[in-house]
């Protein structure tokens, strides 16, 4: 699989200016005019932090910038799917157009295109949906995409994607189940699928479990915590299957599934 | 090198020196800070484990080599033999503060010296004030930090860095416990005395010693750092720390992190930073470098006021990576 072009990030934070923070169910999509930030592969993600009130929260959080796939980019304008969750994405949350935040990036090791001839199959889980939308815009052609999310709120985050199928874990809507049940059905068909995924821990590894069971190409985007991005913390360590640690900053966040032994648990600096 | 005379000075004495000898404009040396015989850009530096140059580069390309933020660059820890690290979680986000329990993964002294000597070796920067301000460059020196759990470990490490060239000074990481006592070297000043020592007699590259915040007499350990014949000490080292899983019912809480313990950093300790290297200062007369949670340069001119000779930035380099190329600017716009 060829890379799609990795994008090299300005040498320093950059200020944005947000243009909107739009609810959608259970999500906010926050958006901020980048004209000037380098246009990200599929799969990179930008450091956030808000340029007021980052800090002196409750319990003095949050400190660190997090670290968000972006989702999409149009007209110079970068989109970002955050959940209130933390204190992070709370002050994130809170932002209006017109706020300034800060920006490191674009970041890590994005998606690889699908080798000529295989259907790429898009699966997300939650907030992790995020990265297949830009991937989705950037593949220019059909593919499958299958998304999972815990009730009808947060289902709502499928409108992100065109065309996408919908499982959720209460049966509100769409199939009733987890995502990767959909995802069996499709692989049960087309077994020379390359499959692309993103979400929680436990969604990556049904998805890793069943791709290395059938021998179908994965890329996992994995979601961890981490205290820089670009290398120097190594915070953001994840088992190898062959020993020792990848950094999700530098080395991913997307990573072959072969190259892993599992999907750890989350490994976060914000459980 | 100076032999340690153990002598108390003035807070302040013990600065690395302005170069304000040069004639306005006449060589390149103008507006440069000298440390330990090494001639520097400016008064930052990064502090060990807080910026790998190599992955940086693959990240910002260019751009980081020619706006390169420290004067001087401090590797991350490097062992004799080569270490993975301790299994996640490694990091928590404390209030205002960072812990950390990386457990120092590095390639071994012997890859970091074939693979990354040769990658950090020509390092520039320009200097930010004076008559050469932002027209000339001057040389980063590589400063590269060993750890060892004994005095022959150490002597290994040491050696080696005195027979490359591309290594400017030796830093030693002295928090690591000791086998027999279980106390951290750097803690213990007779244990430290002995290994500084051991590692003062290998090389006559400027030996720093990293010292660590968690001992019950720091001064005293800066002390014995200097009679083993330290050219300078560095501090704070992160303040043990720990954090506990989240309460769930029913469920016996442990430690969050992979290592148990881990390493605070960041502004939550700024002030415990300011009153050891105030102290310390006060105790020993070669330079000081001070760290702490410097974020801006109100903060970096705190420790030099306090007796520092540089200034490192540590966590803030994880929040932006050219932190310390806006507090050196700033800074050399004060005229430190």
């Amino acid at each position: 699989m060829s890379g799609f072009a990795r994008a090299t990030a300005p040498f320093a934070r950059r200020l944005l200016r947000v243009t909107g923070v739009d609810p959608l169910g259970a999500y906010e999509l926050l958006r901020a005019a980048d004209p000037h930030g380098p246009e990200p592969s599929p799969g990179q993600f930008l450091m956030l932090a808000t340029a007021e009130r980052w800090g002196g929260g409750v319990d003095g959080r949050p400190y660190l910038p997090r670290a968000f796939s972006i989702a999409r980019r149009r007209a110079g304008e970068s989109h970002f799917l955050l959940e209130d969750v933390g204190p992070g994405t709370h002050r994130l949350a809170e932002l209006r157009a017109g706020d300034a935040l800060w920006a490191l990036g674009p970041l890590g090791r994005g998606f690889s295109a699908p080798a000529a001839g295989k259907r790429a199959i898009l699966i997300g889980g939650g907030a992790g949906i995020a990265p297949l939308a830009i991937l989705q815009d950037t593949l220019g052609r059909e593919a499958t995409v299958l998304v999972g999310f815990r009730d009808a709120a947060h289902a709502r985050g499928a409108e992100l994607l065109r065309g996408a199928r919908v499982a959720t874990d209460d049966g509100a809507i769409g199939h009733r189940g987890p995502c990767t049940d959909l995802l069996a059905a499709e692989l049960g068909r087309d077994p020379d699928a390359v499959v692309y995924a993103c979400g929680p821990p436990a969604m990556l590894e049904a998805v890793r479990a069943m791709c290395a069971s059938l021998s179908v190409d994965a890329q996992l985007a994995l979601e961890t915590g981490m205290a820089c991005g670009f290398g120097a913390c190594f915070g953001c360590a994840v088992p190898r299957l062959d020993g020792g640690y990848l950094r999700a900053c530098v080395d991913g966040p997307v990573i072959d599934a072969a190259a892993l032994e599992r999907v750890p648990e989350a490994v976060g600096a914000h459980p | 090198m100076s032999a340690a005379d153990g002598a108390t000075r003035a807070p302040g004495s013990g600065r690395a020196r302005a170069d304000e000898r040069a004639a306005p404009g006449a060589r390149e040396g103008a507006g440069t800070v000298e440390f330990c015989g090494l001639r520097l850009a400016h008064r930052v530096i990064n502090g060990s484990g807080t910026f790998d140059v190599v992955a940086a580069r693959a990240v910002f390309g260019a751009a980081l080599d020619e706006r390169f933020p420290f004067a001087a660059y401090v590797s991350k820890t490097i062992t004799l033999e080569p270490r993975a690290g301790n299994p996640p979680p490694r990091l928590w986000e404390a209030a205002q503060g960072l812990i950390n329990s990386i457990g120092l993964p590095n390639k071994g002294l012997e890859a970091y010296m074939d693979e990354d000597v040769p990658a950090l070796a020509s390092l520039t920067t320009e200097v930010p004030a004076g008559p050469a301000a932002g027209t000339s460059r001057v040389a980063v020196p590589l400063v590269t930090n060993v750890m060892g759990s004994t005095a022959e470990e150490l002597v290994e490490l040491v050696d080696a860095c005195h027979e490359r060239a591309e290594i400017s000074a030796v830093e030693l990481n002295v928090s690591c416990p000791n086998v027999k006592t279980g106390l951290d070297i750097g803690a213990d000043p007779v244990l430290l005395e002995h290994v500084v020592r051991a590692t003062r007699e290998r090389t006559s590259k400027p030996l720093v010693v990293k010292l660590t915040p968690n001992a019950a007499d720091v001064p005293a350990c800066a002390r014995a750092a200097q009679a083993g014949g330290a050219d300078a000490v560095s501090l704070i080292n992160t303040l043990r720390a720990m954090a506990l899983t989240p309460p769930a019912r029913g469920e016996r809480r442990h430690p969050w992190l992979g290592g148990g313990t881990g390493g605070l950093s960041g502004p939550a300790l700024r002030t415990v930073a300011l009153a050891q290297v105030a102290a310390v200062a006060e105790s020993v007369s070669v330079p000081v470098i001070g760290m702490g949670g410097v974020e801006n340069t109100a903060h970096a001119r705190d420790l030099i006021d306090a007796g520092a000779a540089l200034v490192a930035v540590g966590t803030e380099n994880f929040r932006d990576p050219a932190a310390a190329a806006r507090i050196a600017r700033d800074l050399a716009e004060t005229g430190l």
